[in-house]
């Protein structure tokens, strides 16, 4: 057996629960996406391009409310920011992927993220294989769900209203994790209250910018008591 | 919704570039032998926190308390999800079940 091969199989299990995380989102990506008039081609060429899932339900959003170039660039960084962190995490991870780096950093989805940062490689398999066959498996979750999810909502006829909740409640679980996973509630409560006093006074369209700029600047007031108060 | 190909084209590069750049950004402005500044890794701490707060706000952009059906929908649905999530923690039966009941609810009970 070689070392790809070997990698492959043990990247395998590590990614079965991602699988069918990413089988039903995609699914209902797919079915988004269809409902709003998408074709199959453009279910694929976000899945396979963005890949991104909490975005690319975002992006739904976004083309709902009319084409803005730069309102989408700034919203991707804000709803992409923590991505930042998880690179920062895999800086020393990836050292040394050589040719695969730019497709593994690419692929760094919060789930890849979540396998990736605790997984370790058996002995005898090359790490950067392993890192490989984890991300590229869960990319082809993500896009085979979108697809039949795009399938299905075009064969079958559902009254869809309403699936865009899907990424509210998306974001309402990732929130009570974080709420349950730290004492420091604080910068949960910044984002909700910026973006809630931004939305008064600006409308629909352009509360986002003004939200983070909000965040941006109470987090950089709060700094010192912020990181006094730091459990973590 | 009315889009041509070349703005539909445009858009996605923009969003998948976008994407790239908050993945690729650490790796480009910290290469292997460079610190990382404590401004940036407080940053990195909180601000995934606080950005997920913004994002549920985003999502009920639209609905109005002041209007009919005052949220109402929302606010169960939202309200179930946080419940079954703390009971069972399981990450689809929460996004599925409370997605499912906000379809329900405004498609037969507050239509």
């Amino acid at each position: 057996m070689n070392n790809k091969t070997a990698a492959l199989k043990a990247a395998f299990p590590h990614t079965i629960p991602v699988m069918t995380g990413y089988l039903v989102l995609g699914a209902a990506y797919g079915i988004l996406m269809n409902s709003k008039g998408f074709s199959l081609l453009w279910i694929m060429i976000a899945s396979v391009f963005v890949y991104a899932g909490s975005m690319q339900f975002v992006s739904v959003a976004l083309l709902a409310a009319g084409f803005d170039p730069l309102g989408a660039f700034l919203m991707t960084i804000a709803v992409n920011a923590r991505h930042l962190f998880y690179g920062i995490s895999m800086l020393k991870q990836y050292r040394g992927t050589g040719r695969m780096k730019p497709y593994l950093i690419f692929s760094l989805t919060d789930e890849s993220f979540s396998i990736l940062c605790s997984a370790k490689a058996p002995e005898g398999v090359p790490e950067k294989w392993f890192y490989l066959f984890i991300s590229l498996l869960n990319h082809i979750y993500w896009i085979t769900g979108s697809i039949l999810g795009g399938v299905l909502g075009s064969l079958i006829s559902i009254n869809t209203k309403g699936i865009d909740f899907v990424l509210t409640a998306l974001f309402v679980v990732i929130l009570v994790n974080q709420w349950q996973s730290t004492t420091n509630h604080l910068p949960v409560i910044i984002g909700i209250v910026s973006a809630i006093l931004c939305r008064l006074i600006f409308s629909a369209s352009d509360f986002i910018i003004p939200s983070m700029i909000c965040i941006l600047l109470s987090v950089t007031i709060l700094r010192k008591p912020m990181e006094r108060g730091k459990t973590t | 919704m009315n889009y041509t190909t070349t703005q539909l084209i445009l858009f996605f590069i923009i969003v998948a570039f976008g994407t790239l750049l908050t993945r690729a950004l650490p790796f480009i402005l910290f290469p292997e032998n460079k610190p990382i500044p404590k401004y940036i890794r407080y940053l990195a701490d909180i601000l995934p926190y606080t950005i997920i707060g913004m994002l549920v706000v985003y999502c009920l952009k639209d609905v109005s308390v002041t209007q009919s059906y005052h949220a109402i929908p929302e606010a169960i649905s939202i309200l179930v999800i946080v419940l079954l999530h703390t009971w069972k923690k399981n990450t689809l039966l929460s996004i599925g079940g409370g997605a499912l009941l906000y379809m329900v609810l405004i498609q037969s009970v507050f239509v």
